[in-house]
């Protein structure tokens, strides 16, 4: 059992348990799952007095939650990693760890951000959340994140890969 | 509150309330909107819960990512889609019983709604996963995890933020 859990988990384990998070955080905190609307509580709270209205309008005490449950899920993070694993996770491969590495990260991190937020949401909003109460928007924001994501694995997988 | 002071009460209903009630009552609304210690606390567990798996199920590993959208590996696809169907049946037994939250809410999804940017952000976002190997939840579990190189991930998507923050207003929605 212990040597089961300390490899990675298989899909039949994982997706279930990733899919109770949605009826877990509506009972226990009363809260709906969605993780990106943190980047919004941090960049409000970073420039408090930012005049941009999608700073400014942004509650920041009703979305303090958001930043505990991303510092819940860092800290799983390592839980995961570092005592839960047999083997170190690699999480990226070693190419990522250069100069040009480290710009593909940034930007693409940039496009989650901006897409994330121009969506109204990303996987956990959308995808799982969104589909799960049968939200038809979520439905095209989530083939839009495939046409996105396989456009870009396939179309310039070439120069970035 | 407003119907409390309203002109067509009857005159046996009691006065309206002084000012320093008033003044309470407008405090409880602005500090209901601040989340009990308790709420933190759940989220922080659930948050927990969350990360494990997001390490141990290999969603927050890129070449899993990578994988998926080449169509190698059905995993991520797998994963998705029984979580899907888990929340979705929890969501039927939620309403079936009208289940209530630790506050005696209740349970209700605010739908998101449609317009362009669903499709024209849900495009970039799939993008940047498709880069990065990551998206939100697993930058968070990349980063708790020690995976330094996931802050250039975090920077990036703070910019991306701040970047549609200040485009909003000129974006199509």
């Amino acid at each position: 059992m212990t040597d089961f859990l300390l490899q990675p988990w298989p899909w039949w384990l994982s997706g279930p348990l990733i899919g109770l998070t949605v009826p877990l955080l509506y009972l226990l905190a009363g809260k709906g799952f969605g993780i990106s609307t943190s980047l919004q509580q941090l960049g409000a709270m970073c420039l408090p007095n930012s005049k941009l209205d999608y700073l400014k309008n942004f509650d920041r005490r009703k979305g303090a939650w958001t930043l505990i449950f991303a510092l819940g899920i860092a800290i799983g993070g390592l839980i995961g990693s570092h005592w839960l694993s047999a083997k170190p996770i690699e999480f990226l491969p070693s190419e990522f760890f250069s100069l040009w590495g480290a710009t593909k990260l940034f930007i693409g991190g940039t496009l989650i951000g901006f897409g994330a937020r121009y969506a109204g949401g990303c996987t956990s909003g959308h995808a799982i959340t969104g589909i799960a109460n049968w939200n038809l928007p979520s439905v095209i924001a989530t083939i839009s994140f495939f046409i996105g994501g396989v456009g870009v694995t396939w179309g310039l997988g070439h120069i970035l890969f | 509150m407003a119907t409390l002071i309203d002109d067509k009460q009857p005159a046996h209903y009691p006065p309206a309330p002084s000012a320093a009630a008033k003044n309470e009552t407008i405090a409880e609304t602005a500090s209901s909107t601040a989340d009990s210690l308790l709420v933190y606390a759940a989220t922080l567990t659930v948050g927990t819960f969350l990360g494990i798996i997001f390490t141990k199920s290999e969603v927050a590993k890129w070449q899993r990512v990578h994988d998926m959208f080449l169509f190698q590996d059905t995993h991520l696809y797998l994963i998705i889609g029984s979580g899907v169907a888990v929340a979705m049946l929890s969501m039927f037994v939620i309403r079936k019983y009208s289940a209530v939250d630790i506050h005696g809410q209740a349970i209700q999804y605010k739908p998101k709604p449609f317009h362009k940017g669903v499709i024209l952000g849900g495009m970039s976002f799939g993008a940047g996963w498709a880069i990065t190997g990551a998206c939100p939840g697993p930058i968070y579990a990349q980063l708790g995890s020690g995976v330094g190189l996931a802050g250039f991930t975090c920077a990036g998507a703070l910019a991306g933020m701040y970047l549609y923050a200040w485009a909003k207003p000129y974006l199509p929605h």
